[in-house]
């Protein structure tokens, strides 16, 4: 027997937008599925890993509960070669999945000729270039060697690094120093401006820093990045108040530690005129807390998702240290005055570490002041971030949102559900010009291509 | 001539939407075609018939956008392109109106636990798939789209009713419940007549010509055109009129269908028995009927929504004959015009004037959904006879929306048919009512001023004084084009066809 409740019908449509349009304006109402094709795989992937999915369950609850007690605190800095495990003279980590040096983009050999240089190897770019061609030099993903880098991700072993503890598990992570914007190493550049300003971050920046943080004995990070994200920033394309808090808990030190005044000033000017010095500390932050979440066996949340600017790539805690990659993509930016998408590299960085840990583009509601790169109203970001908890295992009350009535920011992202509700996870980004040297030309958001989602997700089905 | 492509990932639009897109660039200067769609099997296919599927978008995946272009010159291809990514990344106008969206049924379902019935227009392919998640969720479900299998018709209507739901559809054009249009559906007042039609047009044409009558309805159901076929056996003919029989607001059923399997039309005849409600049945063709007191059998649209108007007041219905003979001044036919064309967007209604012509002129007329098998028409713009044109069937909506909402076609047709000099008649209905085109009438006034006066253009305009595009406008926009037009299809159709038996007496 049909029963029908009487009065103002209730529609939910999936499908024409016009025919929502129709029942308001008839005076009903109507709700919007924002309907997307599913994916175009084997449908029987998923059917296995539902019926696994008691276990792959409680596998994400102990992942996730991992990553919620996550204490990201930074404790110190060092050199690459003396605290990076694995870290050797022939070695230069790069941003992203792992590469060969004839894959990669033009922005991350560009850094690769710069760190060269500057490392005393070459003395010109075209010696740099055959030594970084010729073999002798190694390459490895930053992840692999519990670190993160921005863009073009380079670290190479004479470059100081910040030191961050998760305080909960002991682990480490580690990350260089930001080196500012227009021709930086990280976009690819390789000048001798460039070089010069390494060299200044070695001999003054590092030394500053190091000696105010042993000061300090810690920051902890978690704290800033908490209230970053009530002042405003997501922590990834917005650090603005990031850099702002860490400044203030900076000078107090950076004074008692001074050594002479011109080093001092220089450096706090050097800080006040970067919004984004924060980044290469929110993003070993959430290293720190995602490597945490490694190796439970059977889970399907991801912690590390990364790009080359060649390669998307991606790894799950259930899966230990095997990727899954798929072509990187071209980001939908507001570019800057003179470029556009035909200038752009595809996506490129480890800075999706930042959405891995729930802040970034999945954060994007703290940060109004970025909503232009998503459409330019507020409900846009807002939309943004409510669709990001349909693909997450939970949220993480340490990270709230104020516009979402402080809910905790999505976190734990599970690859199965990326694929069963064909939503990629949204990623904040800069973006690189595709040539070497030329910097970043715009910023935007940019969707995660699937397939390395529906790669992990077959993975997953061989090892349950 | 000059072709230019590109793929675009990581959006998705509606196939109206990008419809739409493609419309409005082949509009631009110095393009000869353009296409925005989806890359799945079935649009590659679509491309390639049309010499589109270039080499520059093989790569793109099924659920990436590829726009390719046709241009006389490579600047206006490039320009083309630009506008067309422009409008593609144009954010959704319905976003700023505050509609609540959600990802998916589901998502909706656990926030929102007061929603009665989910309206499924997506991809036939995908579409059972959604169904079942609605009802699951405990959602009637109307699915809009065809393209769905019987197979899978036949279990969502079993899982629907196990559960107290309507599952109208696959291929449900039409509904009204409680008063809300769904799909293409007009303003109508509510009322006491309640209709089940398995046939989306029959139900527009019986529901506004109950409205032009001053009565109205209380609930309107689709079944979708299948449903009284033996592989569904009328499970929501049967279920839609069970609930018709018990509901208080419902004083007088009216039932549409093109003739159900002979064992469904047992089981409806039994059904039927069990109440004294009178039950107005329209199986869209002359049939021998079991005599019940309270069933009346007609087989024209027009004459059953007189019935149904006349049981609720109570009158009597011993004849119905609504269409008066009366003497109508034969229209000037040209000398040397020789037949008729209906072009169609409502299909019943197609079928109907097929219907009206046997009676007319003895035999079936030619046609792309011929009522006699023997008289399929395989080339609807070249056949040198009568013929009757349904351009909602699929040979002609595949990569294309309904004719209702897009025009193109259909102007296509009419310029082509006025140009033939054998040409008699032009027959169209002009469907009104919320999903059709905002101004149907304005889009076709110019072309239907440009034939020549020797053809006879009749028009039936479908639709409510209510209706978003106001019935009454439309008529006087058409007759400013000299056509005649009426707002019952069965008068219109009758029209043409006794100017065009006597225009052929006069031979």
């Amino acid at each position: 027997m049909i029963k029908i409740n009487k009065g103002k019908l209730k529609v939910l449509n999936v499908g024409l937008d016009s025919f929502a349009s129709d029942i308001t304006a008839a005076g009903h109402e109507a709700v919007k599925v924002a309907w997307r094709p599913p994916l175009d795989f084997d449908i029987a992937i998923l059917e296995n890993l539902n019926k696994q999915s008691a276990v792959i369950s409680a596998a994400n609850d102990e992942a996730l509960a991992r990553i919620q007690k996550g204490r990201p605190l930074l404790v110190g800095m060092g050199i690459a070669r003396d605290v990076i495990p694995g870290m050797h003279e022939d070695l230069i980590l790069h941003a992203g999945p792992p590469i060969t040096w004839e894959r990669m983009c033009g922005p991350m050999r560009g850094a690769i000729i710069g760190a060269l240089i500057y490392e005393g190897r070459a003395a010109n770019p075209e010696a740099a270039e055959s030594l970084a061609a010729s073999g002798e030099i190694k390459y490895a993903p930053c992840h692999e060697h519990n670190a993160v880098g921005p863009m073009a991700g380079i670290i190479s072993p004479s470059m100081p690094v910040f030191i961050i503890q998760n305080e909960s598990f002991g682990n480490f992570s580690y990350a260089t120093q930001n080196e500012g914007l227009g021709k930086v190493l990280r976009y690819g550049a390789f000048s001798p401006e460039v070089i010069e300003r390494l060299k200044w971050m070695d001999r003054v920046l590092y030394p500053v820093l190091n000696r105010a943080i042993e000061a300090l004995g810690r920051i902890d990070l978690q704290s800033l990045i908490s209230q970053a994200l009530h002042m405003g920033d997501e922590v990834h394309n917005r650090n603005r108040a990031g850099t702002s808090l860490l400044i203030r808990q900076l000078a107090p030190a950076l004074l008692k530690t001074m050594q002479n005044v011109e080093d001092t000033t220089s450096v706090l000017n050097f800080i006040n005129g970067n919004d984004h010095f924060f980044l290469n500390l929110s993003m070993p932050a959430a290293k720190a807390v995602l490597d945490a979440a490694r190796d439970v066996p059977n889970s399907s949340l991801a912690v590390v998702m990364c790009r080359n600017g060649t390669d998307f790539g991606i790894q799950l805690s259930g899966t230990g240290n095997q990727w899954f990659t798929g072509p990187a993509l071209v980001p939908d930016a507001l570019y800057f005055p003179g470029y556009s998408k035909a200038d752009a590299n595809p996506d490129i960085g480890d800075s999706a570490i930042t959405e891995t840990a729930g802040w970034g583009g999945f954060a994007i509601a703290a940060a109004p002041a970025i909503v232009q790169f998503v459409g330019g109203k507020a409900p846009d970001a807002l939309n943004y971030t409510l669709s990001m908890y349909e693909i997450c295992h939970g949220e993480n009350s340490q990270y709230q949102i104020p516009a979402l009535d402080f809910r905790g920011t999505p976190v734990g992202i599970d690859v199965i559900k990326v694929v069963e509700n064909n939503l990629s996870p949204v990623i904040d980004t800069g973006v690189a010009h595709k040539d070497p040297g030329v910097g970043q030309v715009g910023a935007g958001v940019v969707n995660a291509p699937m397939e390395p989602f529906i790669k992990a997700c077959q993975a997953l089905t061989r090892i349950l | 001539m000059i072709v230019k492509a590109k793929i675009i990932q990581g959006k998705y639009l509606d196939s109206v939407r990008l419809m739409l897109i493609s419309q409005e660039l082949r509009k631009l200067q110095e393009i000869k075609d353009a296409v925005a769609i989806v890359a799945n099997k079935e649009n590659r296919q679509i491309l390639a018939d049309t010499g589109m599927l270039v080499p520059e978008i093989s790569s793109a995946l099924e659920t990436d956008i590829v726009i390719v272009i046709k241009a006389a010159d490579e600047t206006s291809a490039q320009a083309a392109l630009i506008h067309a990514e422009a409008l593609i990344s144009e954010p959704t106008k319905s976003q700023t109106t505050g509609m609540q969206s959600y990802r998916s049924i589901r998502a909706a379902a656990s926030k929102r636990q007061d929603l009665d019935l989910c309206l499924i227009s997506v991809a036939g392919k995908y579409a059972a798939r959604e169904a079942a998640a609605s009802i699951s969720e405990g959602l009637h479900v109307m699915i809009f789209s065809d393209n769905v299998s019987m197979a899978d018709e036949l279990r969502l209507k079993q899982e629907a009713l196990a559960k107290g739901l309507l599952m109208m559809g696959p291929d449900c054009g039409t509904a009204i419940i409680n008063g809300c249009p769904l799909g293409f559906a007009n303003h109508v007042p509510a009322g006491e007549i309640g209709i089940v039609s398995a046939s989306g047009t029959g139900l527009q044409e019986v529901s506004v010509a109950i409205a032009h009558r001053g009565m109205g309805i209380s609930q309107a159901f689709g079944t979708g055109g299948r449903d009284g076929k033996a592989e569904i056996g009328g499970l929501m003919l049967s279920a839609t009129l069970d609930y018709l029989i018990n509901d208080p607001d419902t004083k007088v059923i009216l039932m549409i269908a093109k003739t159900p399997d002979p064992e469904v039309r047992e089981r409806l005849w039994t059904q039927i028995a069990t109440t004294a409600k009178p039950v107005v049945v329209n199986f869209l063709k002359p049939l021998k009927v079991p005599k019940l007191p309270n069933m009346f059998y007609t087989h024209y649209l027009d004459h059953s929504a007189e019935l149904a108007c006349r049981l609720v007041q109570g009158f009597s219905v011993e004849s119905i004959e609504s269409d008066t003979e009366e003497e109508i001044s034969t229209p000037k036919i040209g000398k040397n015009r020789k037949y008729i064309v209906g072009l169609y967007s409502g299909g019943t209604l197609c079928y109907e004037a097929q219907q009206l012509y046997y009676e007319t002129f003895g035999q079936y007329p030619p046609s792309n959904t011929p009522i006699d098998p023997a008289c399929i028409c395989d080339d609807p713009f070249h056949g040198r006879s009568d013929r009757f044109i349904d351009l909602g069937s699929d040979e002609f909506t595949v990569g294309r929306a309904h004719p209702m909402i897009d025009f193109s076609l259909r102007m296509k047709l009419l310029e082509h048919v006025s140009a033939q000099p054998d040409t008699a008649a032009i027959l169209i209905d002009v469907v009104l009512g919320y999903g059709s085109h905002p101004d149907p009438a304005g889009e076709i006034v110019p072309i239907l001023r440009s034939i020549d006066p020797g053809i006879l253009v009749v028009c039936n305009v479908l639709g409510t004084e209510s209706d978003p595009q106001n019935a009454i406008k439309q008529v006087q926009i058409l007759e400013s084009a000299r056509a005649s037009v009426f707002t019952s299809h069965h008068t219109a159709a009758s029209y043409a066809l006794r100017a065009l038996q006597s225009h052929r007496r006069m031979l």
